[in-house]
């Protein structure tokens, strides 16, 4: 396998497009992301599009409106790793050595909706009748998990919020851009306990995409070109209760293992990471899950200040975070996470998220992520999970 | 088609891990045990997940009584549910774990406890429109 880059990404606002089509959107940052490489549409010799909702053809109809120059189309449904899955298959169709130069795309129109998983037959469904089996369930459960083991408290998930509604300020392609303290995040209207409103990610439509070849041909296009270090991909092995409540941690910390071997670098390493804050309470599992600190540790990791921008917490939230901060505790890893602000306010079309996540990374490798910037970046880690159940781990470096 | 308009409504589970007896007292909960890995499956299986055995499997009657492993309450809902209301998934005495609602207490954090004693009993929850019933298992502070 040789070595595989990343030369060119962009992706759109996320928000909701209602007079666009799914096509259009993902044109859009697939136009946006050859602009960003110097490519054109001829350089690109493969297509790999995720998309949730219109798997059928879906690449083929980004490119009816981008590009039609009949290259080969892969089209990729993996819950919300979808986008990364197809930015995996670009990278292993580098790698491998088929292709010096394809084009990863992820996309998703998902409107108002409402909540993932709510849908059914009344006479039939299950949801409220034999427990309940839409997301915020699955994530509000998950999150007890962890307090009925370590006595985590709702504060605690509160403030991975705080944090990424905060970091959001400074990332204008967020869906919301919206500060929230702890009172507000704690007293809004409760979804599942224990994540209200403001701990759980929106719905929304939005595309990213990514211009992945060959290190030997990213030298042509660019001096700056950002190295895919690891590209891993995990299914759920099998667990007591994991057909009952959907494990989400064992195969991220499995994918998390094969990653860290992949690229020789460790949790300690990185600079930042984008983990799948879907729910608040699944951005602390993720910090122990991916090793930034030890199991039990998530708490105070949030409070201690090293996943905020510039590795500490800002004077405003100082008050916010103390009663829930110990003055001992020494972080493992220093890894900002979700400067994007996460999926929590930057919104998650859940085909698009895959990519954007690996665009939020380049950015900053890059030093191009405006006032969110995570000071001298060398090394970044972008996290995704889908139920039921895949998991992806892309590490990017220099 | 004729014989099927002739049919009279039926009472069926919900869910297939669901056994439906002559009254509601009667009902159970079925799992399945693999025979060569001796895993225990809440419901029918025709294969092992764990072990790839293409069965055979042994159909066990579950324990009616558990314990709470975890819970949430449920505020925002499906349009035809009543919120809010307690999921929780509870592991029964004897092995097996189910994904159910508790209900004989009011929906409030300060009411439920991880590991708290619980106790299955079965409801008519739905008709179809054919006029068929159907029949869910919840749990009860035992």
């Amino acid at each position: 396998m040789r070595e595989v880059a990343i030369v060119g990404v962009s992706m759109i606002k996320f928000g909701r497009y209602p007079d666009r089509d799914f096509s259009q959107l993902a044109a859009q940052a697939g136009l946006d992301a050859l602009k960003d490489a110097g490519a054109q549409m001829k350089d690109i010799q493969a297509l790999y599009s995720g998309n949730l909702y219109a798997t059928s053809g879906s690449g083929q109809r980004v490119l009816q409106q981008m590009g039609q120059t009949g290259i080969p189309v892969v089209n990729v449904a993996n819950a919300c790793a979808t986008g990364s899955t197809a930015l995996r298959e670009a990278f292993f169709a580098v790698a491998s050595g088929a292709y010096d130069m394809v084009m990863a795309v992820g996309s998703e129109q998902m409107g108002k909706q409402g909540l993932l998983g709510s849908r059914g037959d009344p006479a039939t469904s299950l949801e409220g009748r034999v427990g309940s089996y839409m997301m915020p369930a699955v994530f509000g459960m998950a999150g007890m998990e962890h307090a009925r083991e370590y006595g985590t408290q709702t504060e605690h998930f509160a403030l991975a919020s705080v944090k990424n509604h905060w970091h959001s300020t400074m990332n204008p392609l967020a869906q919301y851009q919206k500060e929230s303290p702890l009172d507000e995040v704690m007293n809004a209207r409760m979804i599942a306990y224990p994540n209200t409103l403001l701990m759980c990610c929106p719905t929304g439509d939005g595309a990213a995409a990514a211009v992945v070849c060959s290190m030997e041909k990213a030298r042509q296009f660019t001096t700056q070109p950002i190295k895919i270090a690891a590209s891993v991909l995990t299914s759920d092995p099998f667990v007591d209760r994991g057909l009952t409540l959907p494990d989400i941690n064992t195969l991220t910390r499995n994918a998390a293992k094969i990653a860290y071997e992949q690229s020789g670098i460790g949790p300690e390493d990185l600079s930042q990471v984008e983990l799948h804050d879907c729910f608040a309470t699944a951005e602390l599992l993720h910090y122990e899950n991916l090793g930034l600190c030890g199991d039990g540790e998530a708490g105070k990791h949030v409070a201690s200040g090293a996943p905020w921008i510039g590795n500490k917490v800002p004077a405003k939230y100082q008050e916010d975070v103390e009663p829930f901060a110990d003055k001992t505790y020494k972080p493992k890893s220093k890894a900002v996470v979700n400067a994007s602000g996460g999926l929590l306010s930057k919104g998650h079309p859940l085909g698009a998220t895959g990519v954007a996540n690996v665009a939020e990374i380049v950015w900053h490798l890059r030093g191009q992520a405006g006032d969110r910037q995570v000071e001298n970046s060398k090394a970044g880690l972008a996290h995704v999970i889908g139920l039921c159940s895949a998991c992806t781990i892309h590490i990017l470096t220099k | 088609m004729a014989e099927k308009a002739a049919t009279a409504p039926e009472t069926r589970p919900l869910v297939p891990h669901l056994t439906l007896g002559e009254t509601r007292e009667q009902d159970y909960l079925n799992g399945s045990r693999c025979k060569n890995c001796n895993t225990l499956y809440v419901g029918p299986r025709l294969f092992c997940g764990k072990c790839s055995a293409q069965g055979p499997f042994e159909s066990v009657r579950l324990a009616s009584e558990g314990e709470v492993h975890v819970w949430t309450i449920i505020h925002q809902a499906t349009p035809y549910v009543q919120a809010p209301y307690i999921a929780a998934i509870i592991d029964l005495k004897g092995g097996g774990s189910v994904n159910t609602n508790i209900v004989g207490i009011d929906p409030l954090p300060e009411n439920l406890k991880f590991g708290m004693k619980v106790k299955m009993f079965t409801e008519k929850v739905s008709e179809d429109r054919e006029g068929n019933s159907y029949v869910a298992y919840r749990f009860k502070p035992a």
